[in-house]
């Protein structure tokens, strides 16, 4: 191991990789520069809507499809109407759609558990759940969502009962989809907000269910 | 589905509808899902190629159909499409699971002939 400098002082000793891309970028990264110059240099966009969207999308994220199902099992009128039509119940929460896709949610219940996969690439509800999840996006679980989901949900760990039917929706043109979690028992006290905070990206794809216990932060 | 399906008063009673303003289908019509490979750009998965299933939904607004919006050619070209339930046991035979198990998607008319 190399010495290091006395300068080098936050409390490890090891050296520290360069943080660096290696190899050549891909076909589509290429591509995707390409065409981002091109219209950059055509004026058709510029760098700061490019930088703008990037904000879009980072400020979205699974704590916004949280209080939406949080909202749903409080409030029984608000539940129907996101089920009726999800986005625009979303809307009333100022949740905005600038992607304009549509949105369907899906009720799980004792006797129907829902799951979201996109077979063709890597459609989700961005809107409200922000970015998906790796996994989401790679081919292994696009494949066999739709051809072997008990045994998929069973590697996240949810075992689904034979007699409970499930629907895996393949998201493809205008339509996104969001699983809207069965509230767990023992919640009848909890306030909205500490509901929400149980509500996590997974129960949303519908890989997991809503436990007291796995919340994605303590109460 | 998506907004628009309620209205509050209809004096719709002696409107004739033009081809293509209403869906064809409606909720529990059993239609195949067309075994076609257009050249283009297209969101019709290979897996559910004529397979059958049934319209649980048509979802309101008609959407542009994107096999045409990838030429630009938007005019015109909204299209009716539908949620369709496919049972897993008519995908894979072999499926291991309940026979309530089902694939659920969005597919647009042109897609969809009636059985």
């Amino acid at each position: 191991m190399p010495q290091l400098p006395d300068a080098h002082d936050h409390g490890h000793d090891h050296p520290h990789a360069e943080i660096s891309q290696t190899g050549r970028p891909s076909y589509y990264e290429i591509m995707e520069t390409a065409v981002r110059e091109l219209l950059i240099e055509k004026r058709l966009i510029g760098p700061e809507e490019i930088r703008r969207q990037i904000e879009v999308l980072d400020s979205r994220t699974p704590a916004l499809g949280a209080k939406v199902v949080a909202r749903a099992w409080v409030d029984p009128e608000f539940r129907a109407r996101l089920l009726a039509d999800g986005r625009g119940a979303c809307e009333e929460l100022g949740i905005s759609f600038y992607d304009d896709t549509g949105l369907i949610v899906l009720e799980n219940t004792d006797k129907v558990h829902n799951l979201i996969v996109c077979t063709l690439c890597s459609c989700y509800p961005r809107p409200v759940l922000g970015l998906p999840p790796d996994w989401y996006k790679l081919k292994p679980y696009r494949a066999r969502a739709v051809s072997e989901p008990r045994a998929v949900l069973a590697e996240f760990g949810t075992i689904i009962p034979d007699d409970v039917e499930i629907r895996v929706s393949d998201s493809t043109a205008m339509v996104r989809f969001l699983v809207l979690p069965k509230r767990p028992e023992g919640t009848e006290d909890f306030s909205e907000e500490q509901l929400a905070d149980l509500v996590t990206r997974d129960a949303m794809i519908g890989v997991a269910p809503v436990s007291i216990e796995t919340g994605r932060t303590s109460r | 589905m998506q907004g628009g399906a309620n209205r509050s008063e209809s004096l719709g009673a002696g409107i004739v509808l033009a081809a293509g303003e209403a869906p064809v289908f409606g909720p529990g019509d059993r239609v195949r899902i067309l075994t076609r490979s257009p050249v283009g750009h297209y969101r019709v998965p290979t897996y559910l190629r004529g397979k059958t299933g049934v319209v649980e939904a048509a979802i309101e607004p008609a959407g542009v159909d994107n096999e045409e919006e990838a030429y630009g050619r938007n005019a015109g070209m909204k299209r009716h499409y539908y949620r369709i339930a496919v049972p897993m046991t008519e995908i894979w035979p072999d499926y291991a699971g309940s026979h309530r198990d089902g694939l659920h998607i969005e597919i647009f008319e042109t897609w969809l002939e009636r059985i």
